[in-house]
């Protein structure tokens, strides 16, 4: 029972894909999300430092059972090459957030920068109207710093997705794909 | 140089296909004026509806052990596939669907007979890909090829835009063999294999459990040489059956939901259960909370996906089921065991006398549909490919048939598909011509594509058509009767005069309504190669017994509407 309650037990997971460059890959592995009744809470998408290879993370929360099977069925696509999920311990994750205030309002509020320095934000833009700024951080962070914000008038707010390195001294796709260019190797030779 | 629709001809020709199954239109039209240039090699049947096309391919693919090729056009004879491309994904059936699309440039526009294919098949095909022009077809087409059928087989969509059907390419082909994304035979876990081992060694009551995984991977002759080494009792899925003979000693019949009493009760009484090529389906295990719980299990599969996703196991072992079963019976110690195997002779007393010998030799009454397939059975010599429907002809044909070799049961499993009987016959026929074919259909399925008659016609192929008629939706009103009070809700069904139907096309015909008649009707059907539909008015009231009902454990198992075994 003890076993059961854990497998049942809602937890936030982080998943990370590494795919070809293939046009509908994205809905495809939505797709498989929606199927086990999972919400996408943070979706990132990009290139890698591979040439022709993307990553795609996505946080989710639900039983470890469902991530772990939906995980297994992306990976299954013929064109994923890796799907991995962690909890948040497993990864060090950042997003970034940018936040429109008020250019005389941030100057009236007079603290500002004692604020900023306090959340590690700084501000990439500012002119007479509106000033833009800039934090990465965990999700509670950033979220505090819009409440403080708050008193100055936040103009607009946006948030992207996570991105995610895992605490493994190396990523294992890189491996995997050293030990597959080695097998198209073989399979040229036979 | 050559243009995108000629190369897609030449494609296929090298990757050895011979039969392709379609329907012409306006966005694959290119397309079918090439066909003109190598009908010497290519034998195209015409369907009656893109539904058609998609089931003959499947029965095609099923029989023959290659992938099915279907052409069809784009926007509602893509739609028209989408059916059979699910079906196929369910039943791990290799088939390769080639859909026109609208030229590239009016992609998105909501132009005539455009439908998003690569969005509506993605979920249903194991790989899906647009050709945009006519350089990439000879790669498409090998790596279609390549997908569809290694690894887990399954259907793949190519969906071609007009422009690439006639642009122009220069041909070079290269088959597929290597997607570095893709691993379709994975290396076997020496660790999982010596704990595998090491639970056969030690267990006393052994059973196995195997799937269609057995014929997608040919290892029927590996499959007996591991249940005869270790005197392991076997039972099989539906999709699984044939895949051994049905006189093999340690074959003690069909698991699920309307299987037979012994495998399924033994499933909960064996101490170790050994699935292969198999993924628990709910129809196999009833309620998963009380199967095979007092077991150890060992789960081989190709699809990691599968193992661990219903059942909990001991080991799973990934990889392709002739070469894990090879290496288990190699290192495993040759074992007996000969009280285990006749605990299941007791259950075998019991069905036969309580279920079987009233279905099949009835004393007196209307004719019962068991009767009717056992007669088939006896007729054919058991030689016969077996075809169903979906439905209590299905489960009557799996039950009652009498196997010889493999790949000689063609039906919907997974996804139980009505209407999938009698094109799936066509394709099974024209893959096995050499062979009799015989589709047990009921009279709700064969409506469903009862439109295939035309391409038997046209085709002449030598499908016997046995009609298990009851003017009821059988199976729902199996249900209805048992677990609805009897509210026979929709299922009564006002049938046409099939006979005049099969006239109608030339097709050969008998009606049967008396037992006396049904051995010479089966005779003259038997006697020649040609098509013909046997509409044998069954009992009404006819139901499929034993069950294991919905909501219940394997054990749980009803010998008739009112008595339970025990």
């Amino acid at each position: 029972m003890v076993q059961l309650a854990m497998e049942n037990e809602i937890k936030e997971y982080t998943v990370t894909i590494y795919t070809e460059n293939q046009i509908g890959l994205l809905a495809q592995i939505t797709n498989v999300f929606t199927r086990h009744g999972l919400s996408i809470w943070s979706l990132s998408a990009g290139a890698t430092s591979m040439e022709g290879i993307h990553n795609i993370t996505i946080v989710t929360a639900g039983p470890e059972k469902k991530v772990k099977e939906s995980v297994q069925q992306i990976e299954k696509r013929v064109d994923v090459i890796k799907a991995f999920y962690y909890t948040a311990d497993k990864i060090v994750y950042r997003e970034l957030c940018l936040y429109k205030v008020s250019t005389p309002a941030l100057l009236e509020f007079g603290d500002s920068e004692a604020l900023l320095n306090r959340y590690h934000a700084r501000i990439v833009e500012m002119n007479k109207i509106f000033t833009v700024i800039q934090k990465t951080g965990y999700s509670d962070e950033t979220a505090r710093l819009h409440d403080e914000l708050k008193n100055v008038g936040v103009l607009q707010f946006v948030r992207s997705g996570r991105i995610a390195v895992s605490r493994a001294e190396q990523e294992p796709v890189f491996k995997f794909l050293r030990k597959r260019e080695k097998e198209r190797n073989q399979q040229l030779n036979k | 140089m050559i243009t995108g629709s000629e190369a897609l001809w030449q494609a296929l020709i090298d990757e050895g296909v011979k039969t392709v199954f379609g329907y012409p239109g306006g966005q694959i039209m290119p397309v079918y004026d090439s066909l003109c240039k190598y009908r010497d090699r290519v034998r195209h049947i015409l369907v009656r509806h893109e539904q058609g096309a998609i089931h003959a391919a499947q029965g095609f693919a099923r029989v023959k052990g290659e992938p099915g090729v279907v052409i069809v056009t784009s926007g509602p004879g893509a739609t028209n596939v989408i059916t059979g491309v699910a079906d196929a994904m369910t039943d791990s059936t290799p088939v390769v669907v080639i859909t026109g699309q609208v030229p590239s440039a009016a992609l998105g526009t909501d132009a005539f007979q455009e439908a998003d294919v690569i969005g509506l098949t993605a979920p249903i095909s194991k790989w899906n890909y647009q050709i945009r022009s006519a350089d990439e077809v000879t790669w498409a087409i090998a790596r279609a090829f390549y997908i569809a059928r290694t690894g887990r087989p399954g259907p793949v969509v190519l969906d071609f835009t007009k422009d690439a059907q006639v642009g122009l390419t220069d041909y070079h082909f290269e088959p597929c063999n290597f997607i570095r994304s893709y691993i379709p035979d994975p290396k076997i876990s020496e660790q999982a294999v010596s704990k595998a081992v090491a639970l056969l060694d030690e267990a006393e009551r052994p059973f196995v459990v195997f799937g269609q995984g057995i014929l997608l991977g040919h290892a029927e002759d590996e499959l007996k040489a591991f249940l005869e080494k270790g005197d392991i009792p076997a039972g099989s899925t539906l999709l699984g059956l044939s895949a051994l003979p049905s006189d093999f000693p340690l074959y003690r019949g069909m698991i699920g939901m309307h299987g037979n009493i012994a495998p399924n009760l033994m499933t909960n009484a064996c101490d170790l259960l050994i699935a292969v090529g198999m993924r628990f389906d709910d129809r196999v295990t009833g309620t998963v909370s009380t199967y095979a719980r007092q077991a150890k299990v060992i789960h081989i599969d190709i699809d990691t996906s599968e193992i661990g996703k219903i059942i909990p196991v001991t080991t799973g072992i990934r990889g392709d089921a002739k070469k894990v079963l090879a290496l288990l019976t190699e290192r495993m110690q040759p074992r007996k065991h000969p009280e285990w195997n006749t605990a299941f002779d007791r259950c075998d007393t019991v069905e036969k006398e309580r279920v079987i010998d009233p279905e099949v030799h009835p004393s007196d009454g209307l004719l019962r549909m068991g009767e009717v397939v056992d007669c088939v059975a006896a007729a054919s010599g058991g030689n016969a490919v077996i075809v169903t429907d979906v439905g209590q002809n299905q489960m009557m044909g799996a039950r009652y048939s009498r196997f010889r070799q493999t790949r000689s049961f063609i039906s919907s499993g997974g996804l139980g598909t009505m209407g999938f009987g009698l094109p799936a016959a066509i394709g099974a026929k024209v893959g096995a011509p050499d062979r009799p074919v015989c589709l047990f259909v009921g009279d709700g399925g064969i409506q469903m594509t009862l439109q295939e008659l035309g391409t038997i016609m046209q085709e002449g192929v030598g499908v016997k058509i046995v009609l298990l008629n009851n003017n009821w939706l059988g199976n729902v009103r199996q249900w209805q009767e048992l677990f609805f009070g009897c509210r026979f809700s929709e299922t009564r069904m006002l049938n046409p005069d099939y006979a005049m139907i099969a006239t109608a096309y030339g097709i050969r015909c008998a009606t049967v309504t008396d037992r006396r008649e049904l051995d010479a009707a089966l005779e003259t059907m038997f006697a020649d190669d040609q098509p013909f539909l046997l509409d044998v008015h069954v009992l009404e009231e006819g139901m499929v017994m034993p069950m294991v009902p919905p909501g219940k454990g394997i054990h749980e198992i009803m010998i008739t509407e009112s008595e339970w075994y025990s």
